[in-house]
């Protein structure tokens, strides 16, 4: 287990390392920054002046390798835009992208789990086809349109909830977050939930199938047979089993939403990576979009590896072992 | 004593495709400690009766007829409760295929443990010992760490010795065992049936033993009953039955088993398809397959029972030296 854990993080080294590459020049052939940075009417001096000190003025390879070196010390180097350490920009923003996808994964699990095994166990019933015709609208529509009725709806219509921002915010624990506030709470729910959607969908759907499927299993016969309850039957029998494909879904869309927050954090203006991302890509600001890539690669990473080793715990007849990257 | 007494049961499955009759008027009573074979091919309805008795018969299936005396008690009209606290402690089951029925992520002792408490309230200490000593009486080496096991960790065999020690561990008075050796090896069949045997001897229990494989309840069943399409064909004492069968269709059966005495004889095959539950003959439902069918035969024959006790439901029964 040890051994493989190494194993892997080495090889998590490698993906971030090309990674850094493939972003750091592809950045560059996408656009200069120079033309971003500086307002047209700059004069010959000012530009150079510019260009040197955003080190820009040396090869695009000399550049990489002093930007290694500065990895290599915790430096991903200094925004163009902001001036400030790229690391440090991230690192802000990011404890309102982890809040807001932690929550929805939770939604995801909360609400999708048990409305699974309702469709699941009662197929036939009418609440079950409204749950599986919900989760298909769920998948089905765009997050954005979602985003914005939800707004109109709860935000406009109703007056229930703020529509944007992040609101107040508190340390608990060490960690500053609008988990610790009601106003917080209240800014994080909407975003929380459109975020969530796809993921509520497809829980409903993987929980639905996994209890099908189980339902006509030997064993879930047999553990009938030994005269076990049905609450029994369901929660441990049939869950121990349908969690291992759910949890391992689960824990590789939580890396999606960390990544892939951005519609979200656009629509409801969440003041998180993906924002921050969007911001940089726009003005090719390299060094903040590079690091963030890099940030992201890892977290893949580490969250597959969790899931790898939560898939052992769940499921004994699993071994960890390599299949290669 | 008479335990289980079933009487006309019909269970019917409603698809889509229209009604299975899979179940259509099965009789057969069991007393304390007897053991009945229950053979017949595949899809004859021998489970569907095992899991009517038990009440899991899954849907669209239902029992729509009959009645079932257990000790005296209807099974059909029992509410669901007090079916459920019978099942796994006065009857067990024990299934086909090892290799699906113990759950693949418990570990042995849970499984094991579940069974007992579930009927029970004993501490897990006393249940765990229970449990280890039923591993030990199926004849598992070192039960302490099988129960730690999961079931992947063991052989096939094993984990039909596995399930035998589940189904036995309340003491049931009735154990349905659903082609248990089938899924198995010749050598390992044998072992089973014979652990299984010695329980029930040791403990009165009544078995019954389902199997599509006349030779395996020859030495084992104290009474047979063949099943074919849903309904008892022939019934009767097992040496009546495999020595004198006398419905073509039992004939059939055991024209495809290799036997000592018939050594040299070719294996006769019974002609034709086993049944399409939905489309069924008019008449005896054997008929399309029967060599002795006659124009009587378009006709649903009764069951007829000897002064000896041996039941056939055909128009023309066979003589005693029929299988030669
Ligand atoms: N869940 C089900 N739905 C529809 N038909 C079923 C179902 N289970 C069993 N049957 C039908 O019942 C008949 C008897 O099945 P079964 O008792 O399993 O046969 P076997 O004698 O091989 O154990 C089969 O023809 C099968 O098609
Ligand atoms: S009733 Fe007729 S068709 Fe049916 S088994 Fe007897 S002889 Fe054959
Ligand atoms: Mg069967």
């Amino acid at each position: 287990m040890t051994a493989f854990i190494i194993r892997r993080l080495l090889q998590a080294a490698l993906v971030v390392f090309l990674m850094s590459v493939i972003v750091f020049f592809g950045v560059n052939v996408i656009g200069d920054p120079v033309d971003m940075l500086i307002s047209p009417d700059a004069d010959q001096a000012e530009i150079a002046r510019t260009i040197q000190a955003l080190g820009l003025d040396r090869p695009i390879g000399e550049q990489y390798l002093h930007f290694l070196k500065g990895v290599a010390t915790g430096d991903f180097g200094k925004s163009f835009i902001f001036g400030e350490p790229a690391l440090k920009l991230i690192l802000h923003h990011m404890p309102a992208t982890v809040e807001l996808a932690l929550v929805s994964l939770l939604m995801a699990i909360l609400l999708g789990i048990p409305l699974g095994l309702y469709a699941g166990l009662y197929p036939d019933r009418k609440v079950s086809k409204g749950i599986i015709a919900g989760s298909i609208l769920g998948f089905s529509l765009p997050t954005f349109w979602v985003g914005l009725m939800l707004i109109m709806l709860f935000a406009v219509v109703l007056g229930w909830l703020p529509s944007t921002g992040r609101g107040d915010t508190a340390v608990f624990l060490g960690i500053e977050s609008s988990l610790w506030t009601r106003d917080g709470l209240s800014h994080l729910f909407l975003p929380a939930l459109n975020l969530a959607l796809t993921n509520i969908s497809l829980v409903i759907r993987l929980t639905r199938a996994g209890v099908r499927e189980a339902m006509h299993q030997d064993y879930i016969k047999f553990a009938r047979a030994k005269g076990l309850s049905e609450s029994r039957v369901v929660s441990v029998h049939l869950m121990k089993n349908i969690l291992i494909p759910i949890v391992t879904v689960l824990g590789l869309e939580f890396g999606g939403l960390l990544a892939f927050s951005v519609v979200t954090e656009s629509i409801f203006a969440w003041p998180g990576m993906g924002k921050l991302l969007i911001d940089s890509l726009l003005q090719l600001d390299r060094p903040v979009v590079v690091a963030y890539l890099m940030i992201i690669v890892l977290f893949f990473v580490v969250i597959n590896l969790v899931v790898d080793i939560l898939y052992s715990v769940l499921d004994p007849r699993v071994r960890l072992k390599d299949q290669g990257a | 004593m008479t335990i289980l007494a079933v009487d006309s049961l019909k269970t019917h499955f409603f698809t889509r495709a229209g009604v299975v009759r899979a179940v259509d008027g099965v009789s057969f009573s069991l007393g304390q400690g007897e053991v009945m074979g229950l053979v017949g091919e595949s899809g004859s309805g021998k489970s569907v009766t095992g899991f009517s008795i038990l009440g899991l018969v899954d849907p669209p299936g239902r029992v729509v007829e009959g009645s079932m005396l257990f000790h005296g008690e209807d099974l059909v009209t029992m509410p669901t409760r007090e079916i459920r606290a019978l099942r796994g402690s006065r009857i067990a089951m024990i299934f086909q295929d090892p290799m699906m029925t113990l759950n693949p992520v418990l570990r042995i002792d849970t499984q094991m443990i579940e069974a007992i408490l579930a009927h029970e309230k004993v501490s897990r200490k006393e249940a765990l010992k229970r449990a280890c000593d039923g591993l030990a009486q199926v004849g598992i080496p070192s039960p302490e760490q099988r129960l730690r096991n999961y079931p992947h960790q063991l052989s096939g065999g094993m984990r039909q010795r596995v399930a035998i020690a589940i189904a036995f561990l309340n003491n049931p008075d009735l154990v349905i065992a659903d082609e248990p050796t089938t899924a198995l090896d010749v050598t390992i069949q044998a072992q089973i049936v014979h652990v299984a045997q010695n329980l029930c001897r040791e403990r009165g229990t009544a078995l019954i033993w389902i199997t599509h494989d006349l030779a395996v309840v020859a030495g084992l069943a104290d009474h047979i009953a063949v099943m074919y399409a849903g309904r008892v064909v022939e019934a009767g004492q097992t040496d009546d039955v495999i020595d004198r069968p006398r419905h073509p269709y039992t004939v059939g059966l055991l024209g495809s088993v290799p036997s000592a005495n018939r050594r040299g004889q070719r294996l006769t095959q019974i002609p034709g398809m086993t049944p399409n539950m939905l489309s069924l003959p008019e008449g005896c439902a054997f008929r399309d397959r029967c060599t002795h069918n006659d124009e009587r035969c378009k006709e649903s024959p009764e069951i007829t029972t000897d002064s000896g006790g041996h039941a056939i439901r055909c128009f023309h029964p066979q003589y005693e030296k029929a299988p030669a």
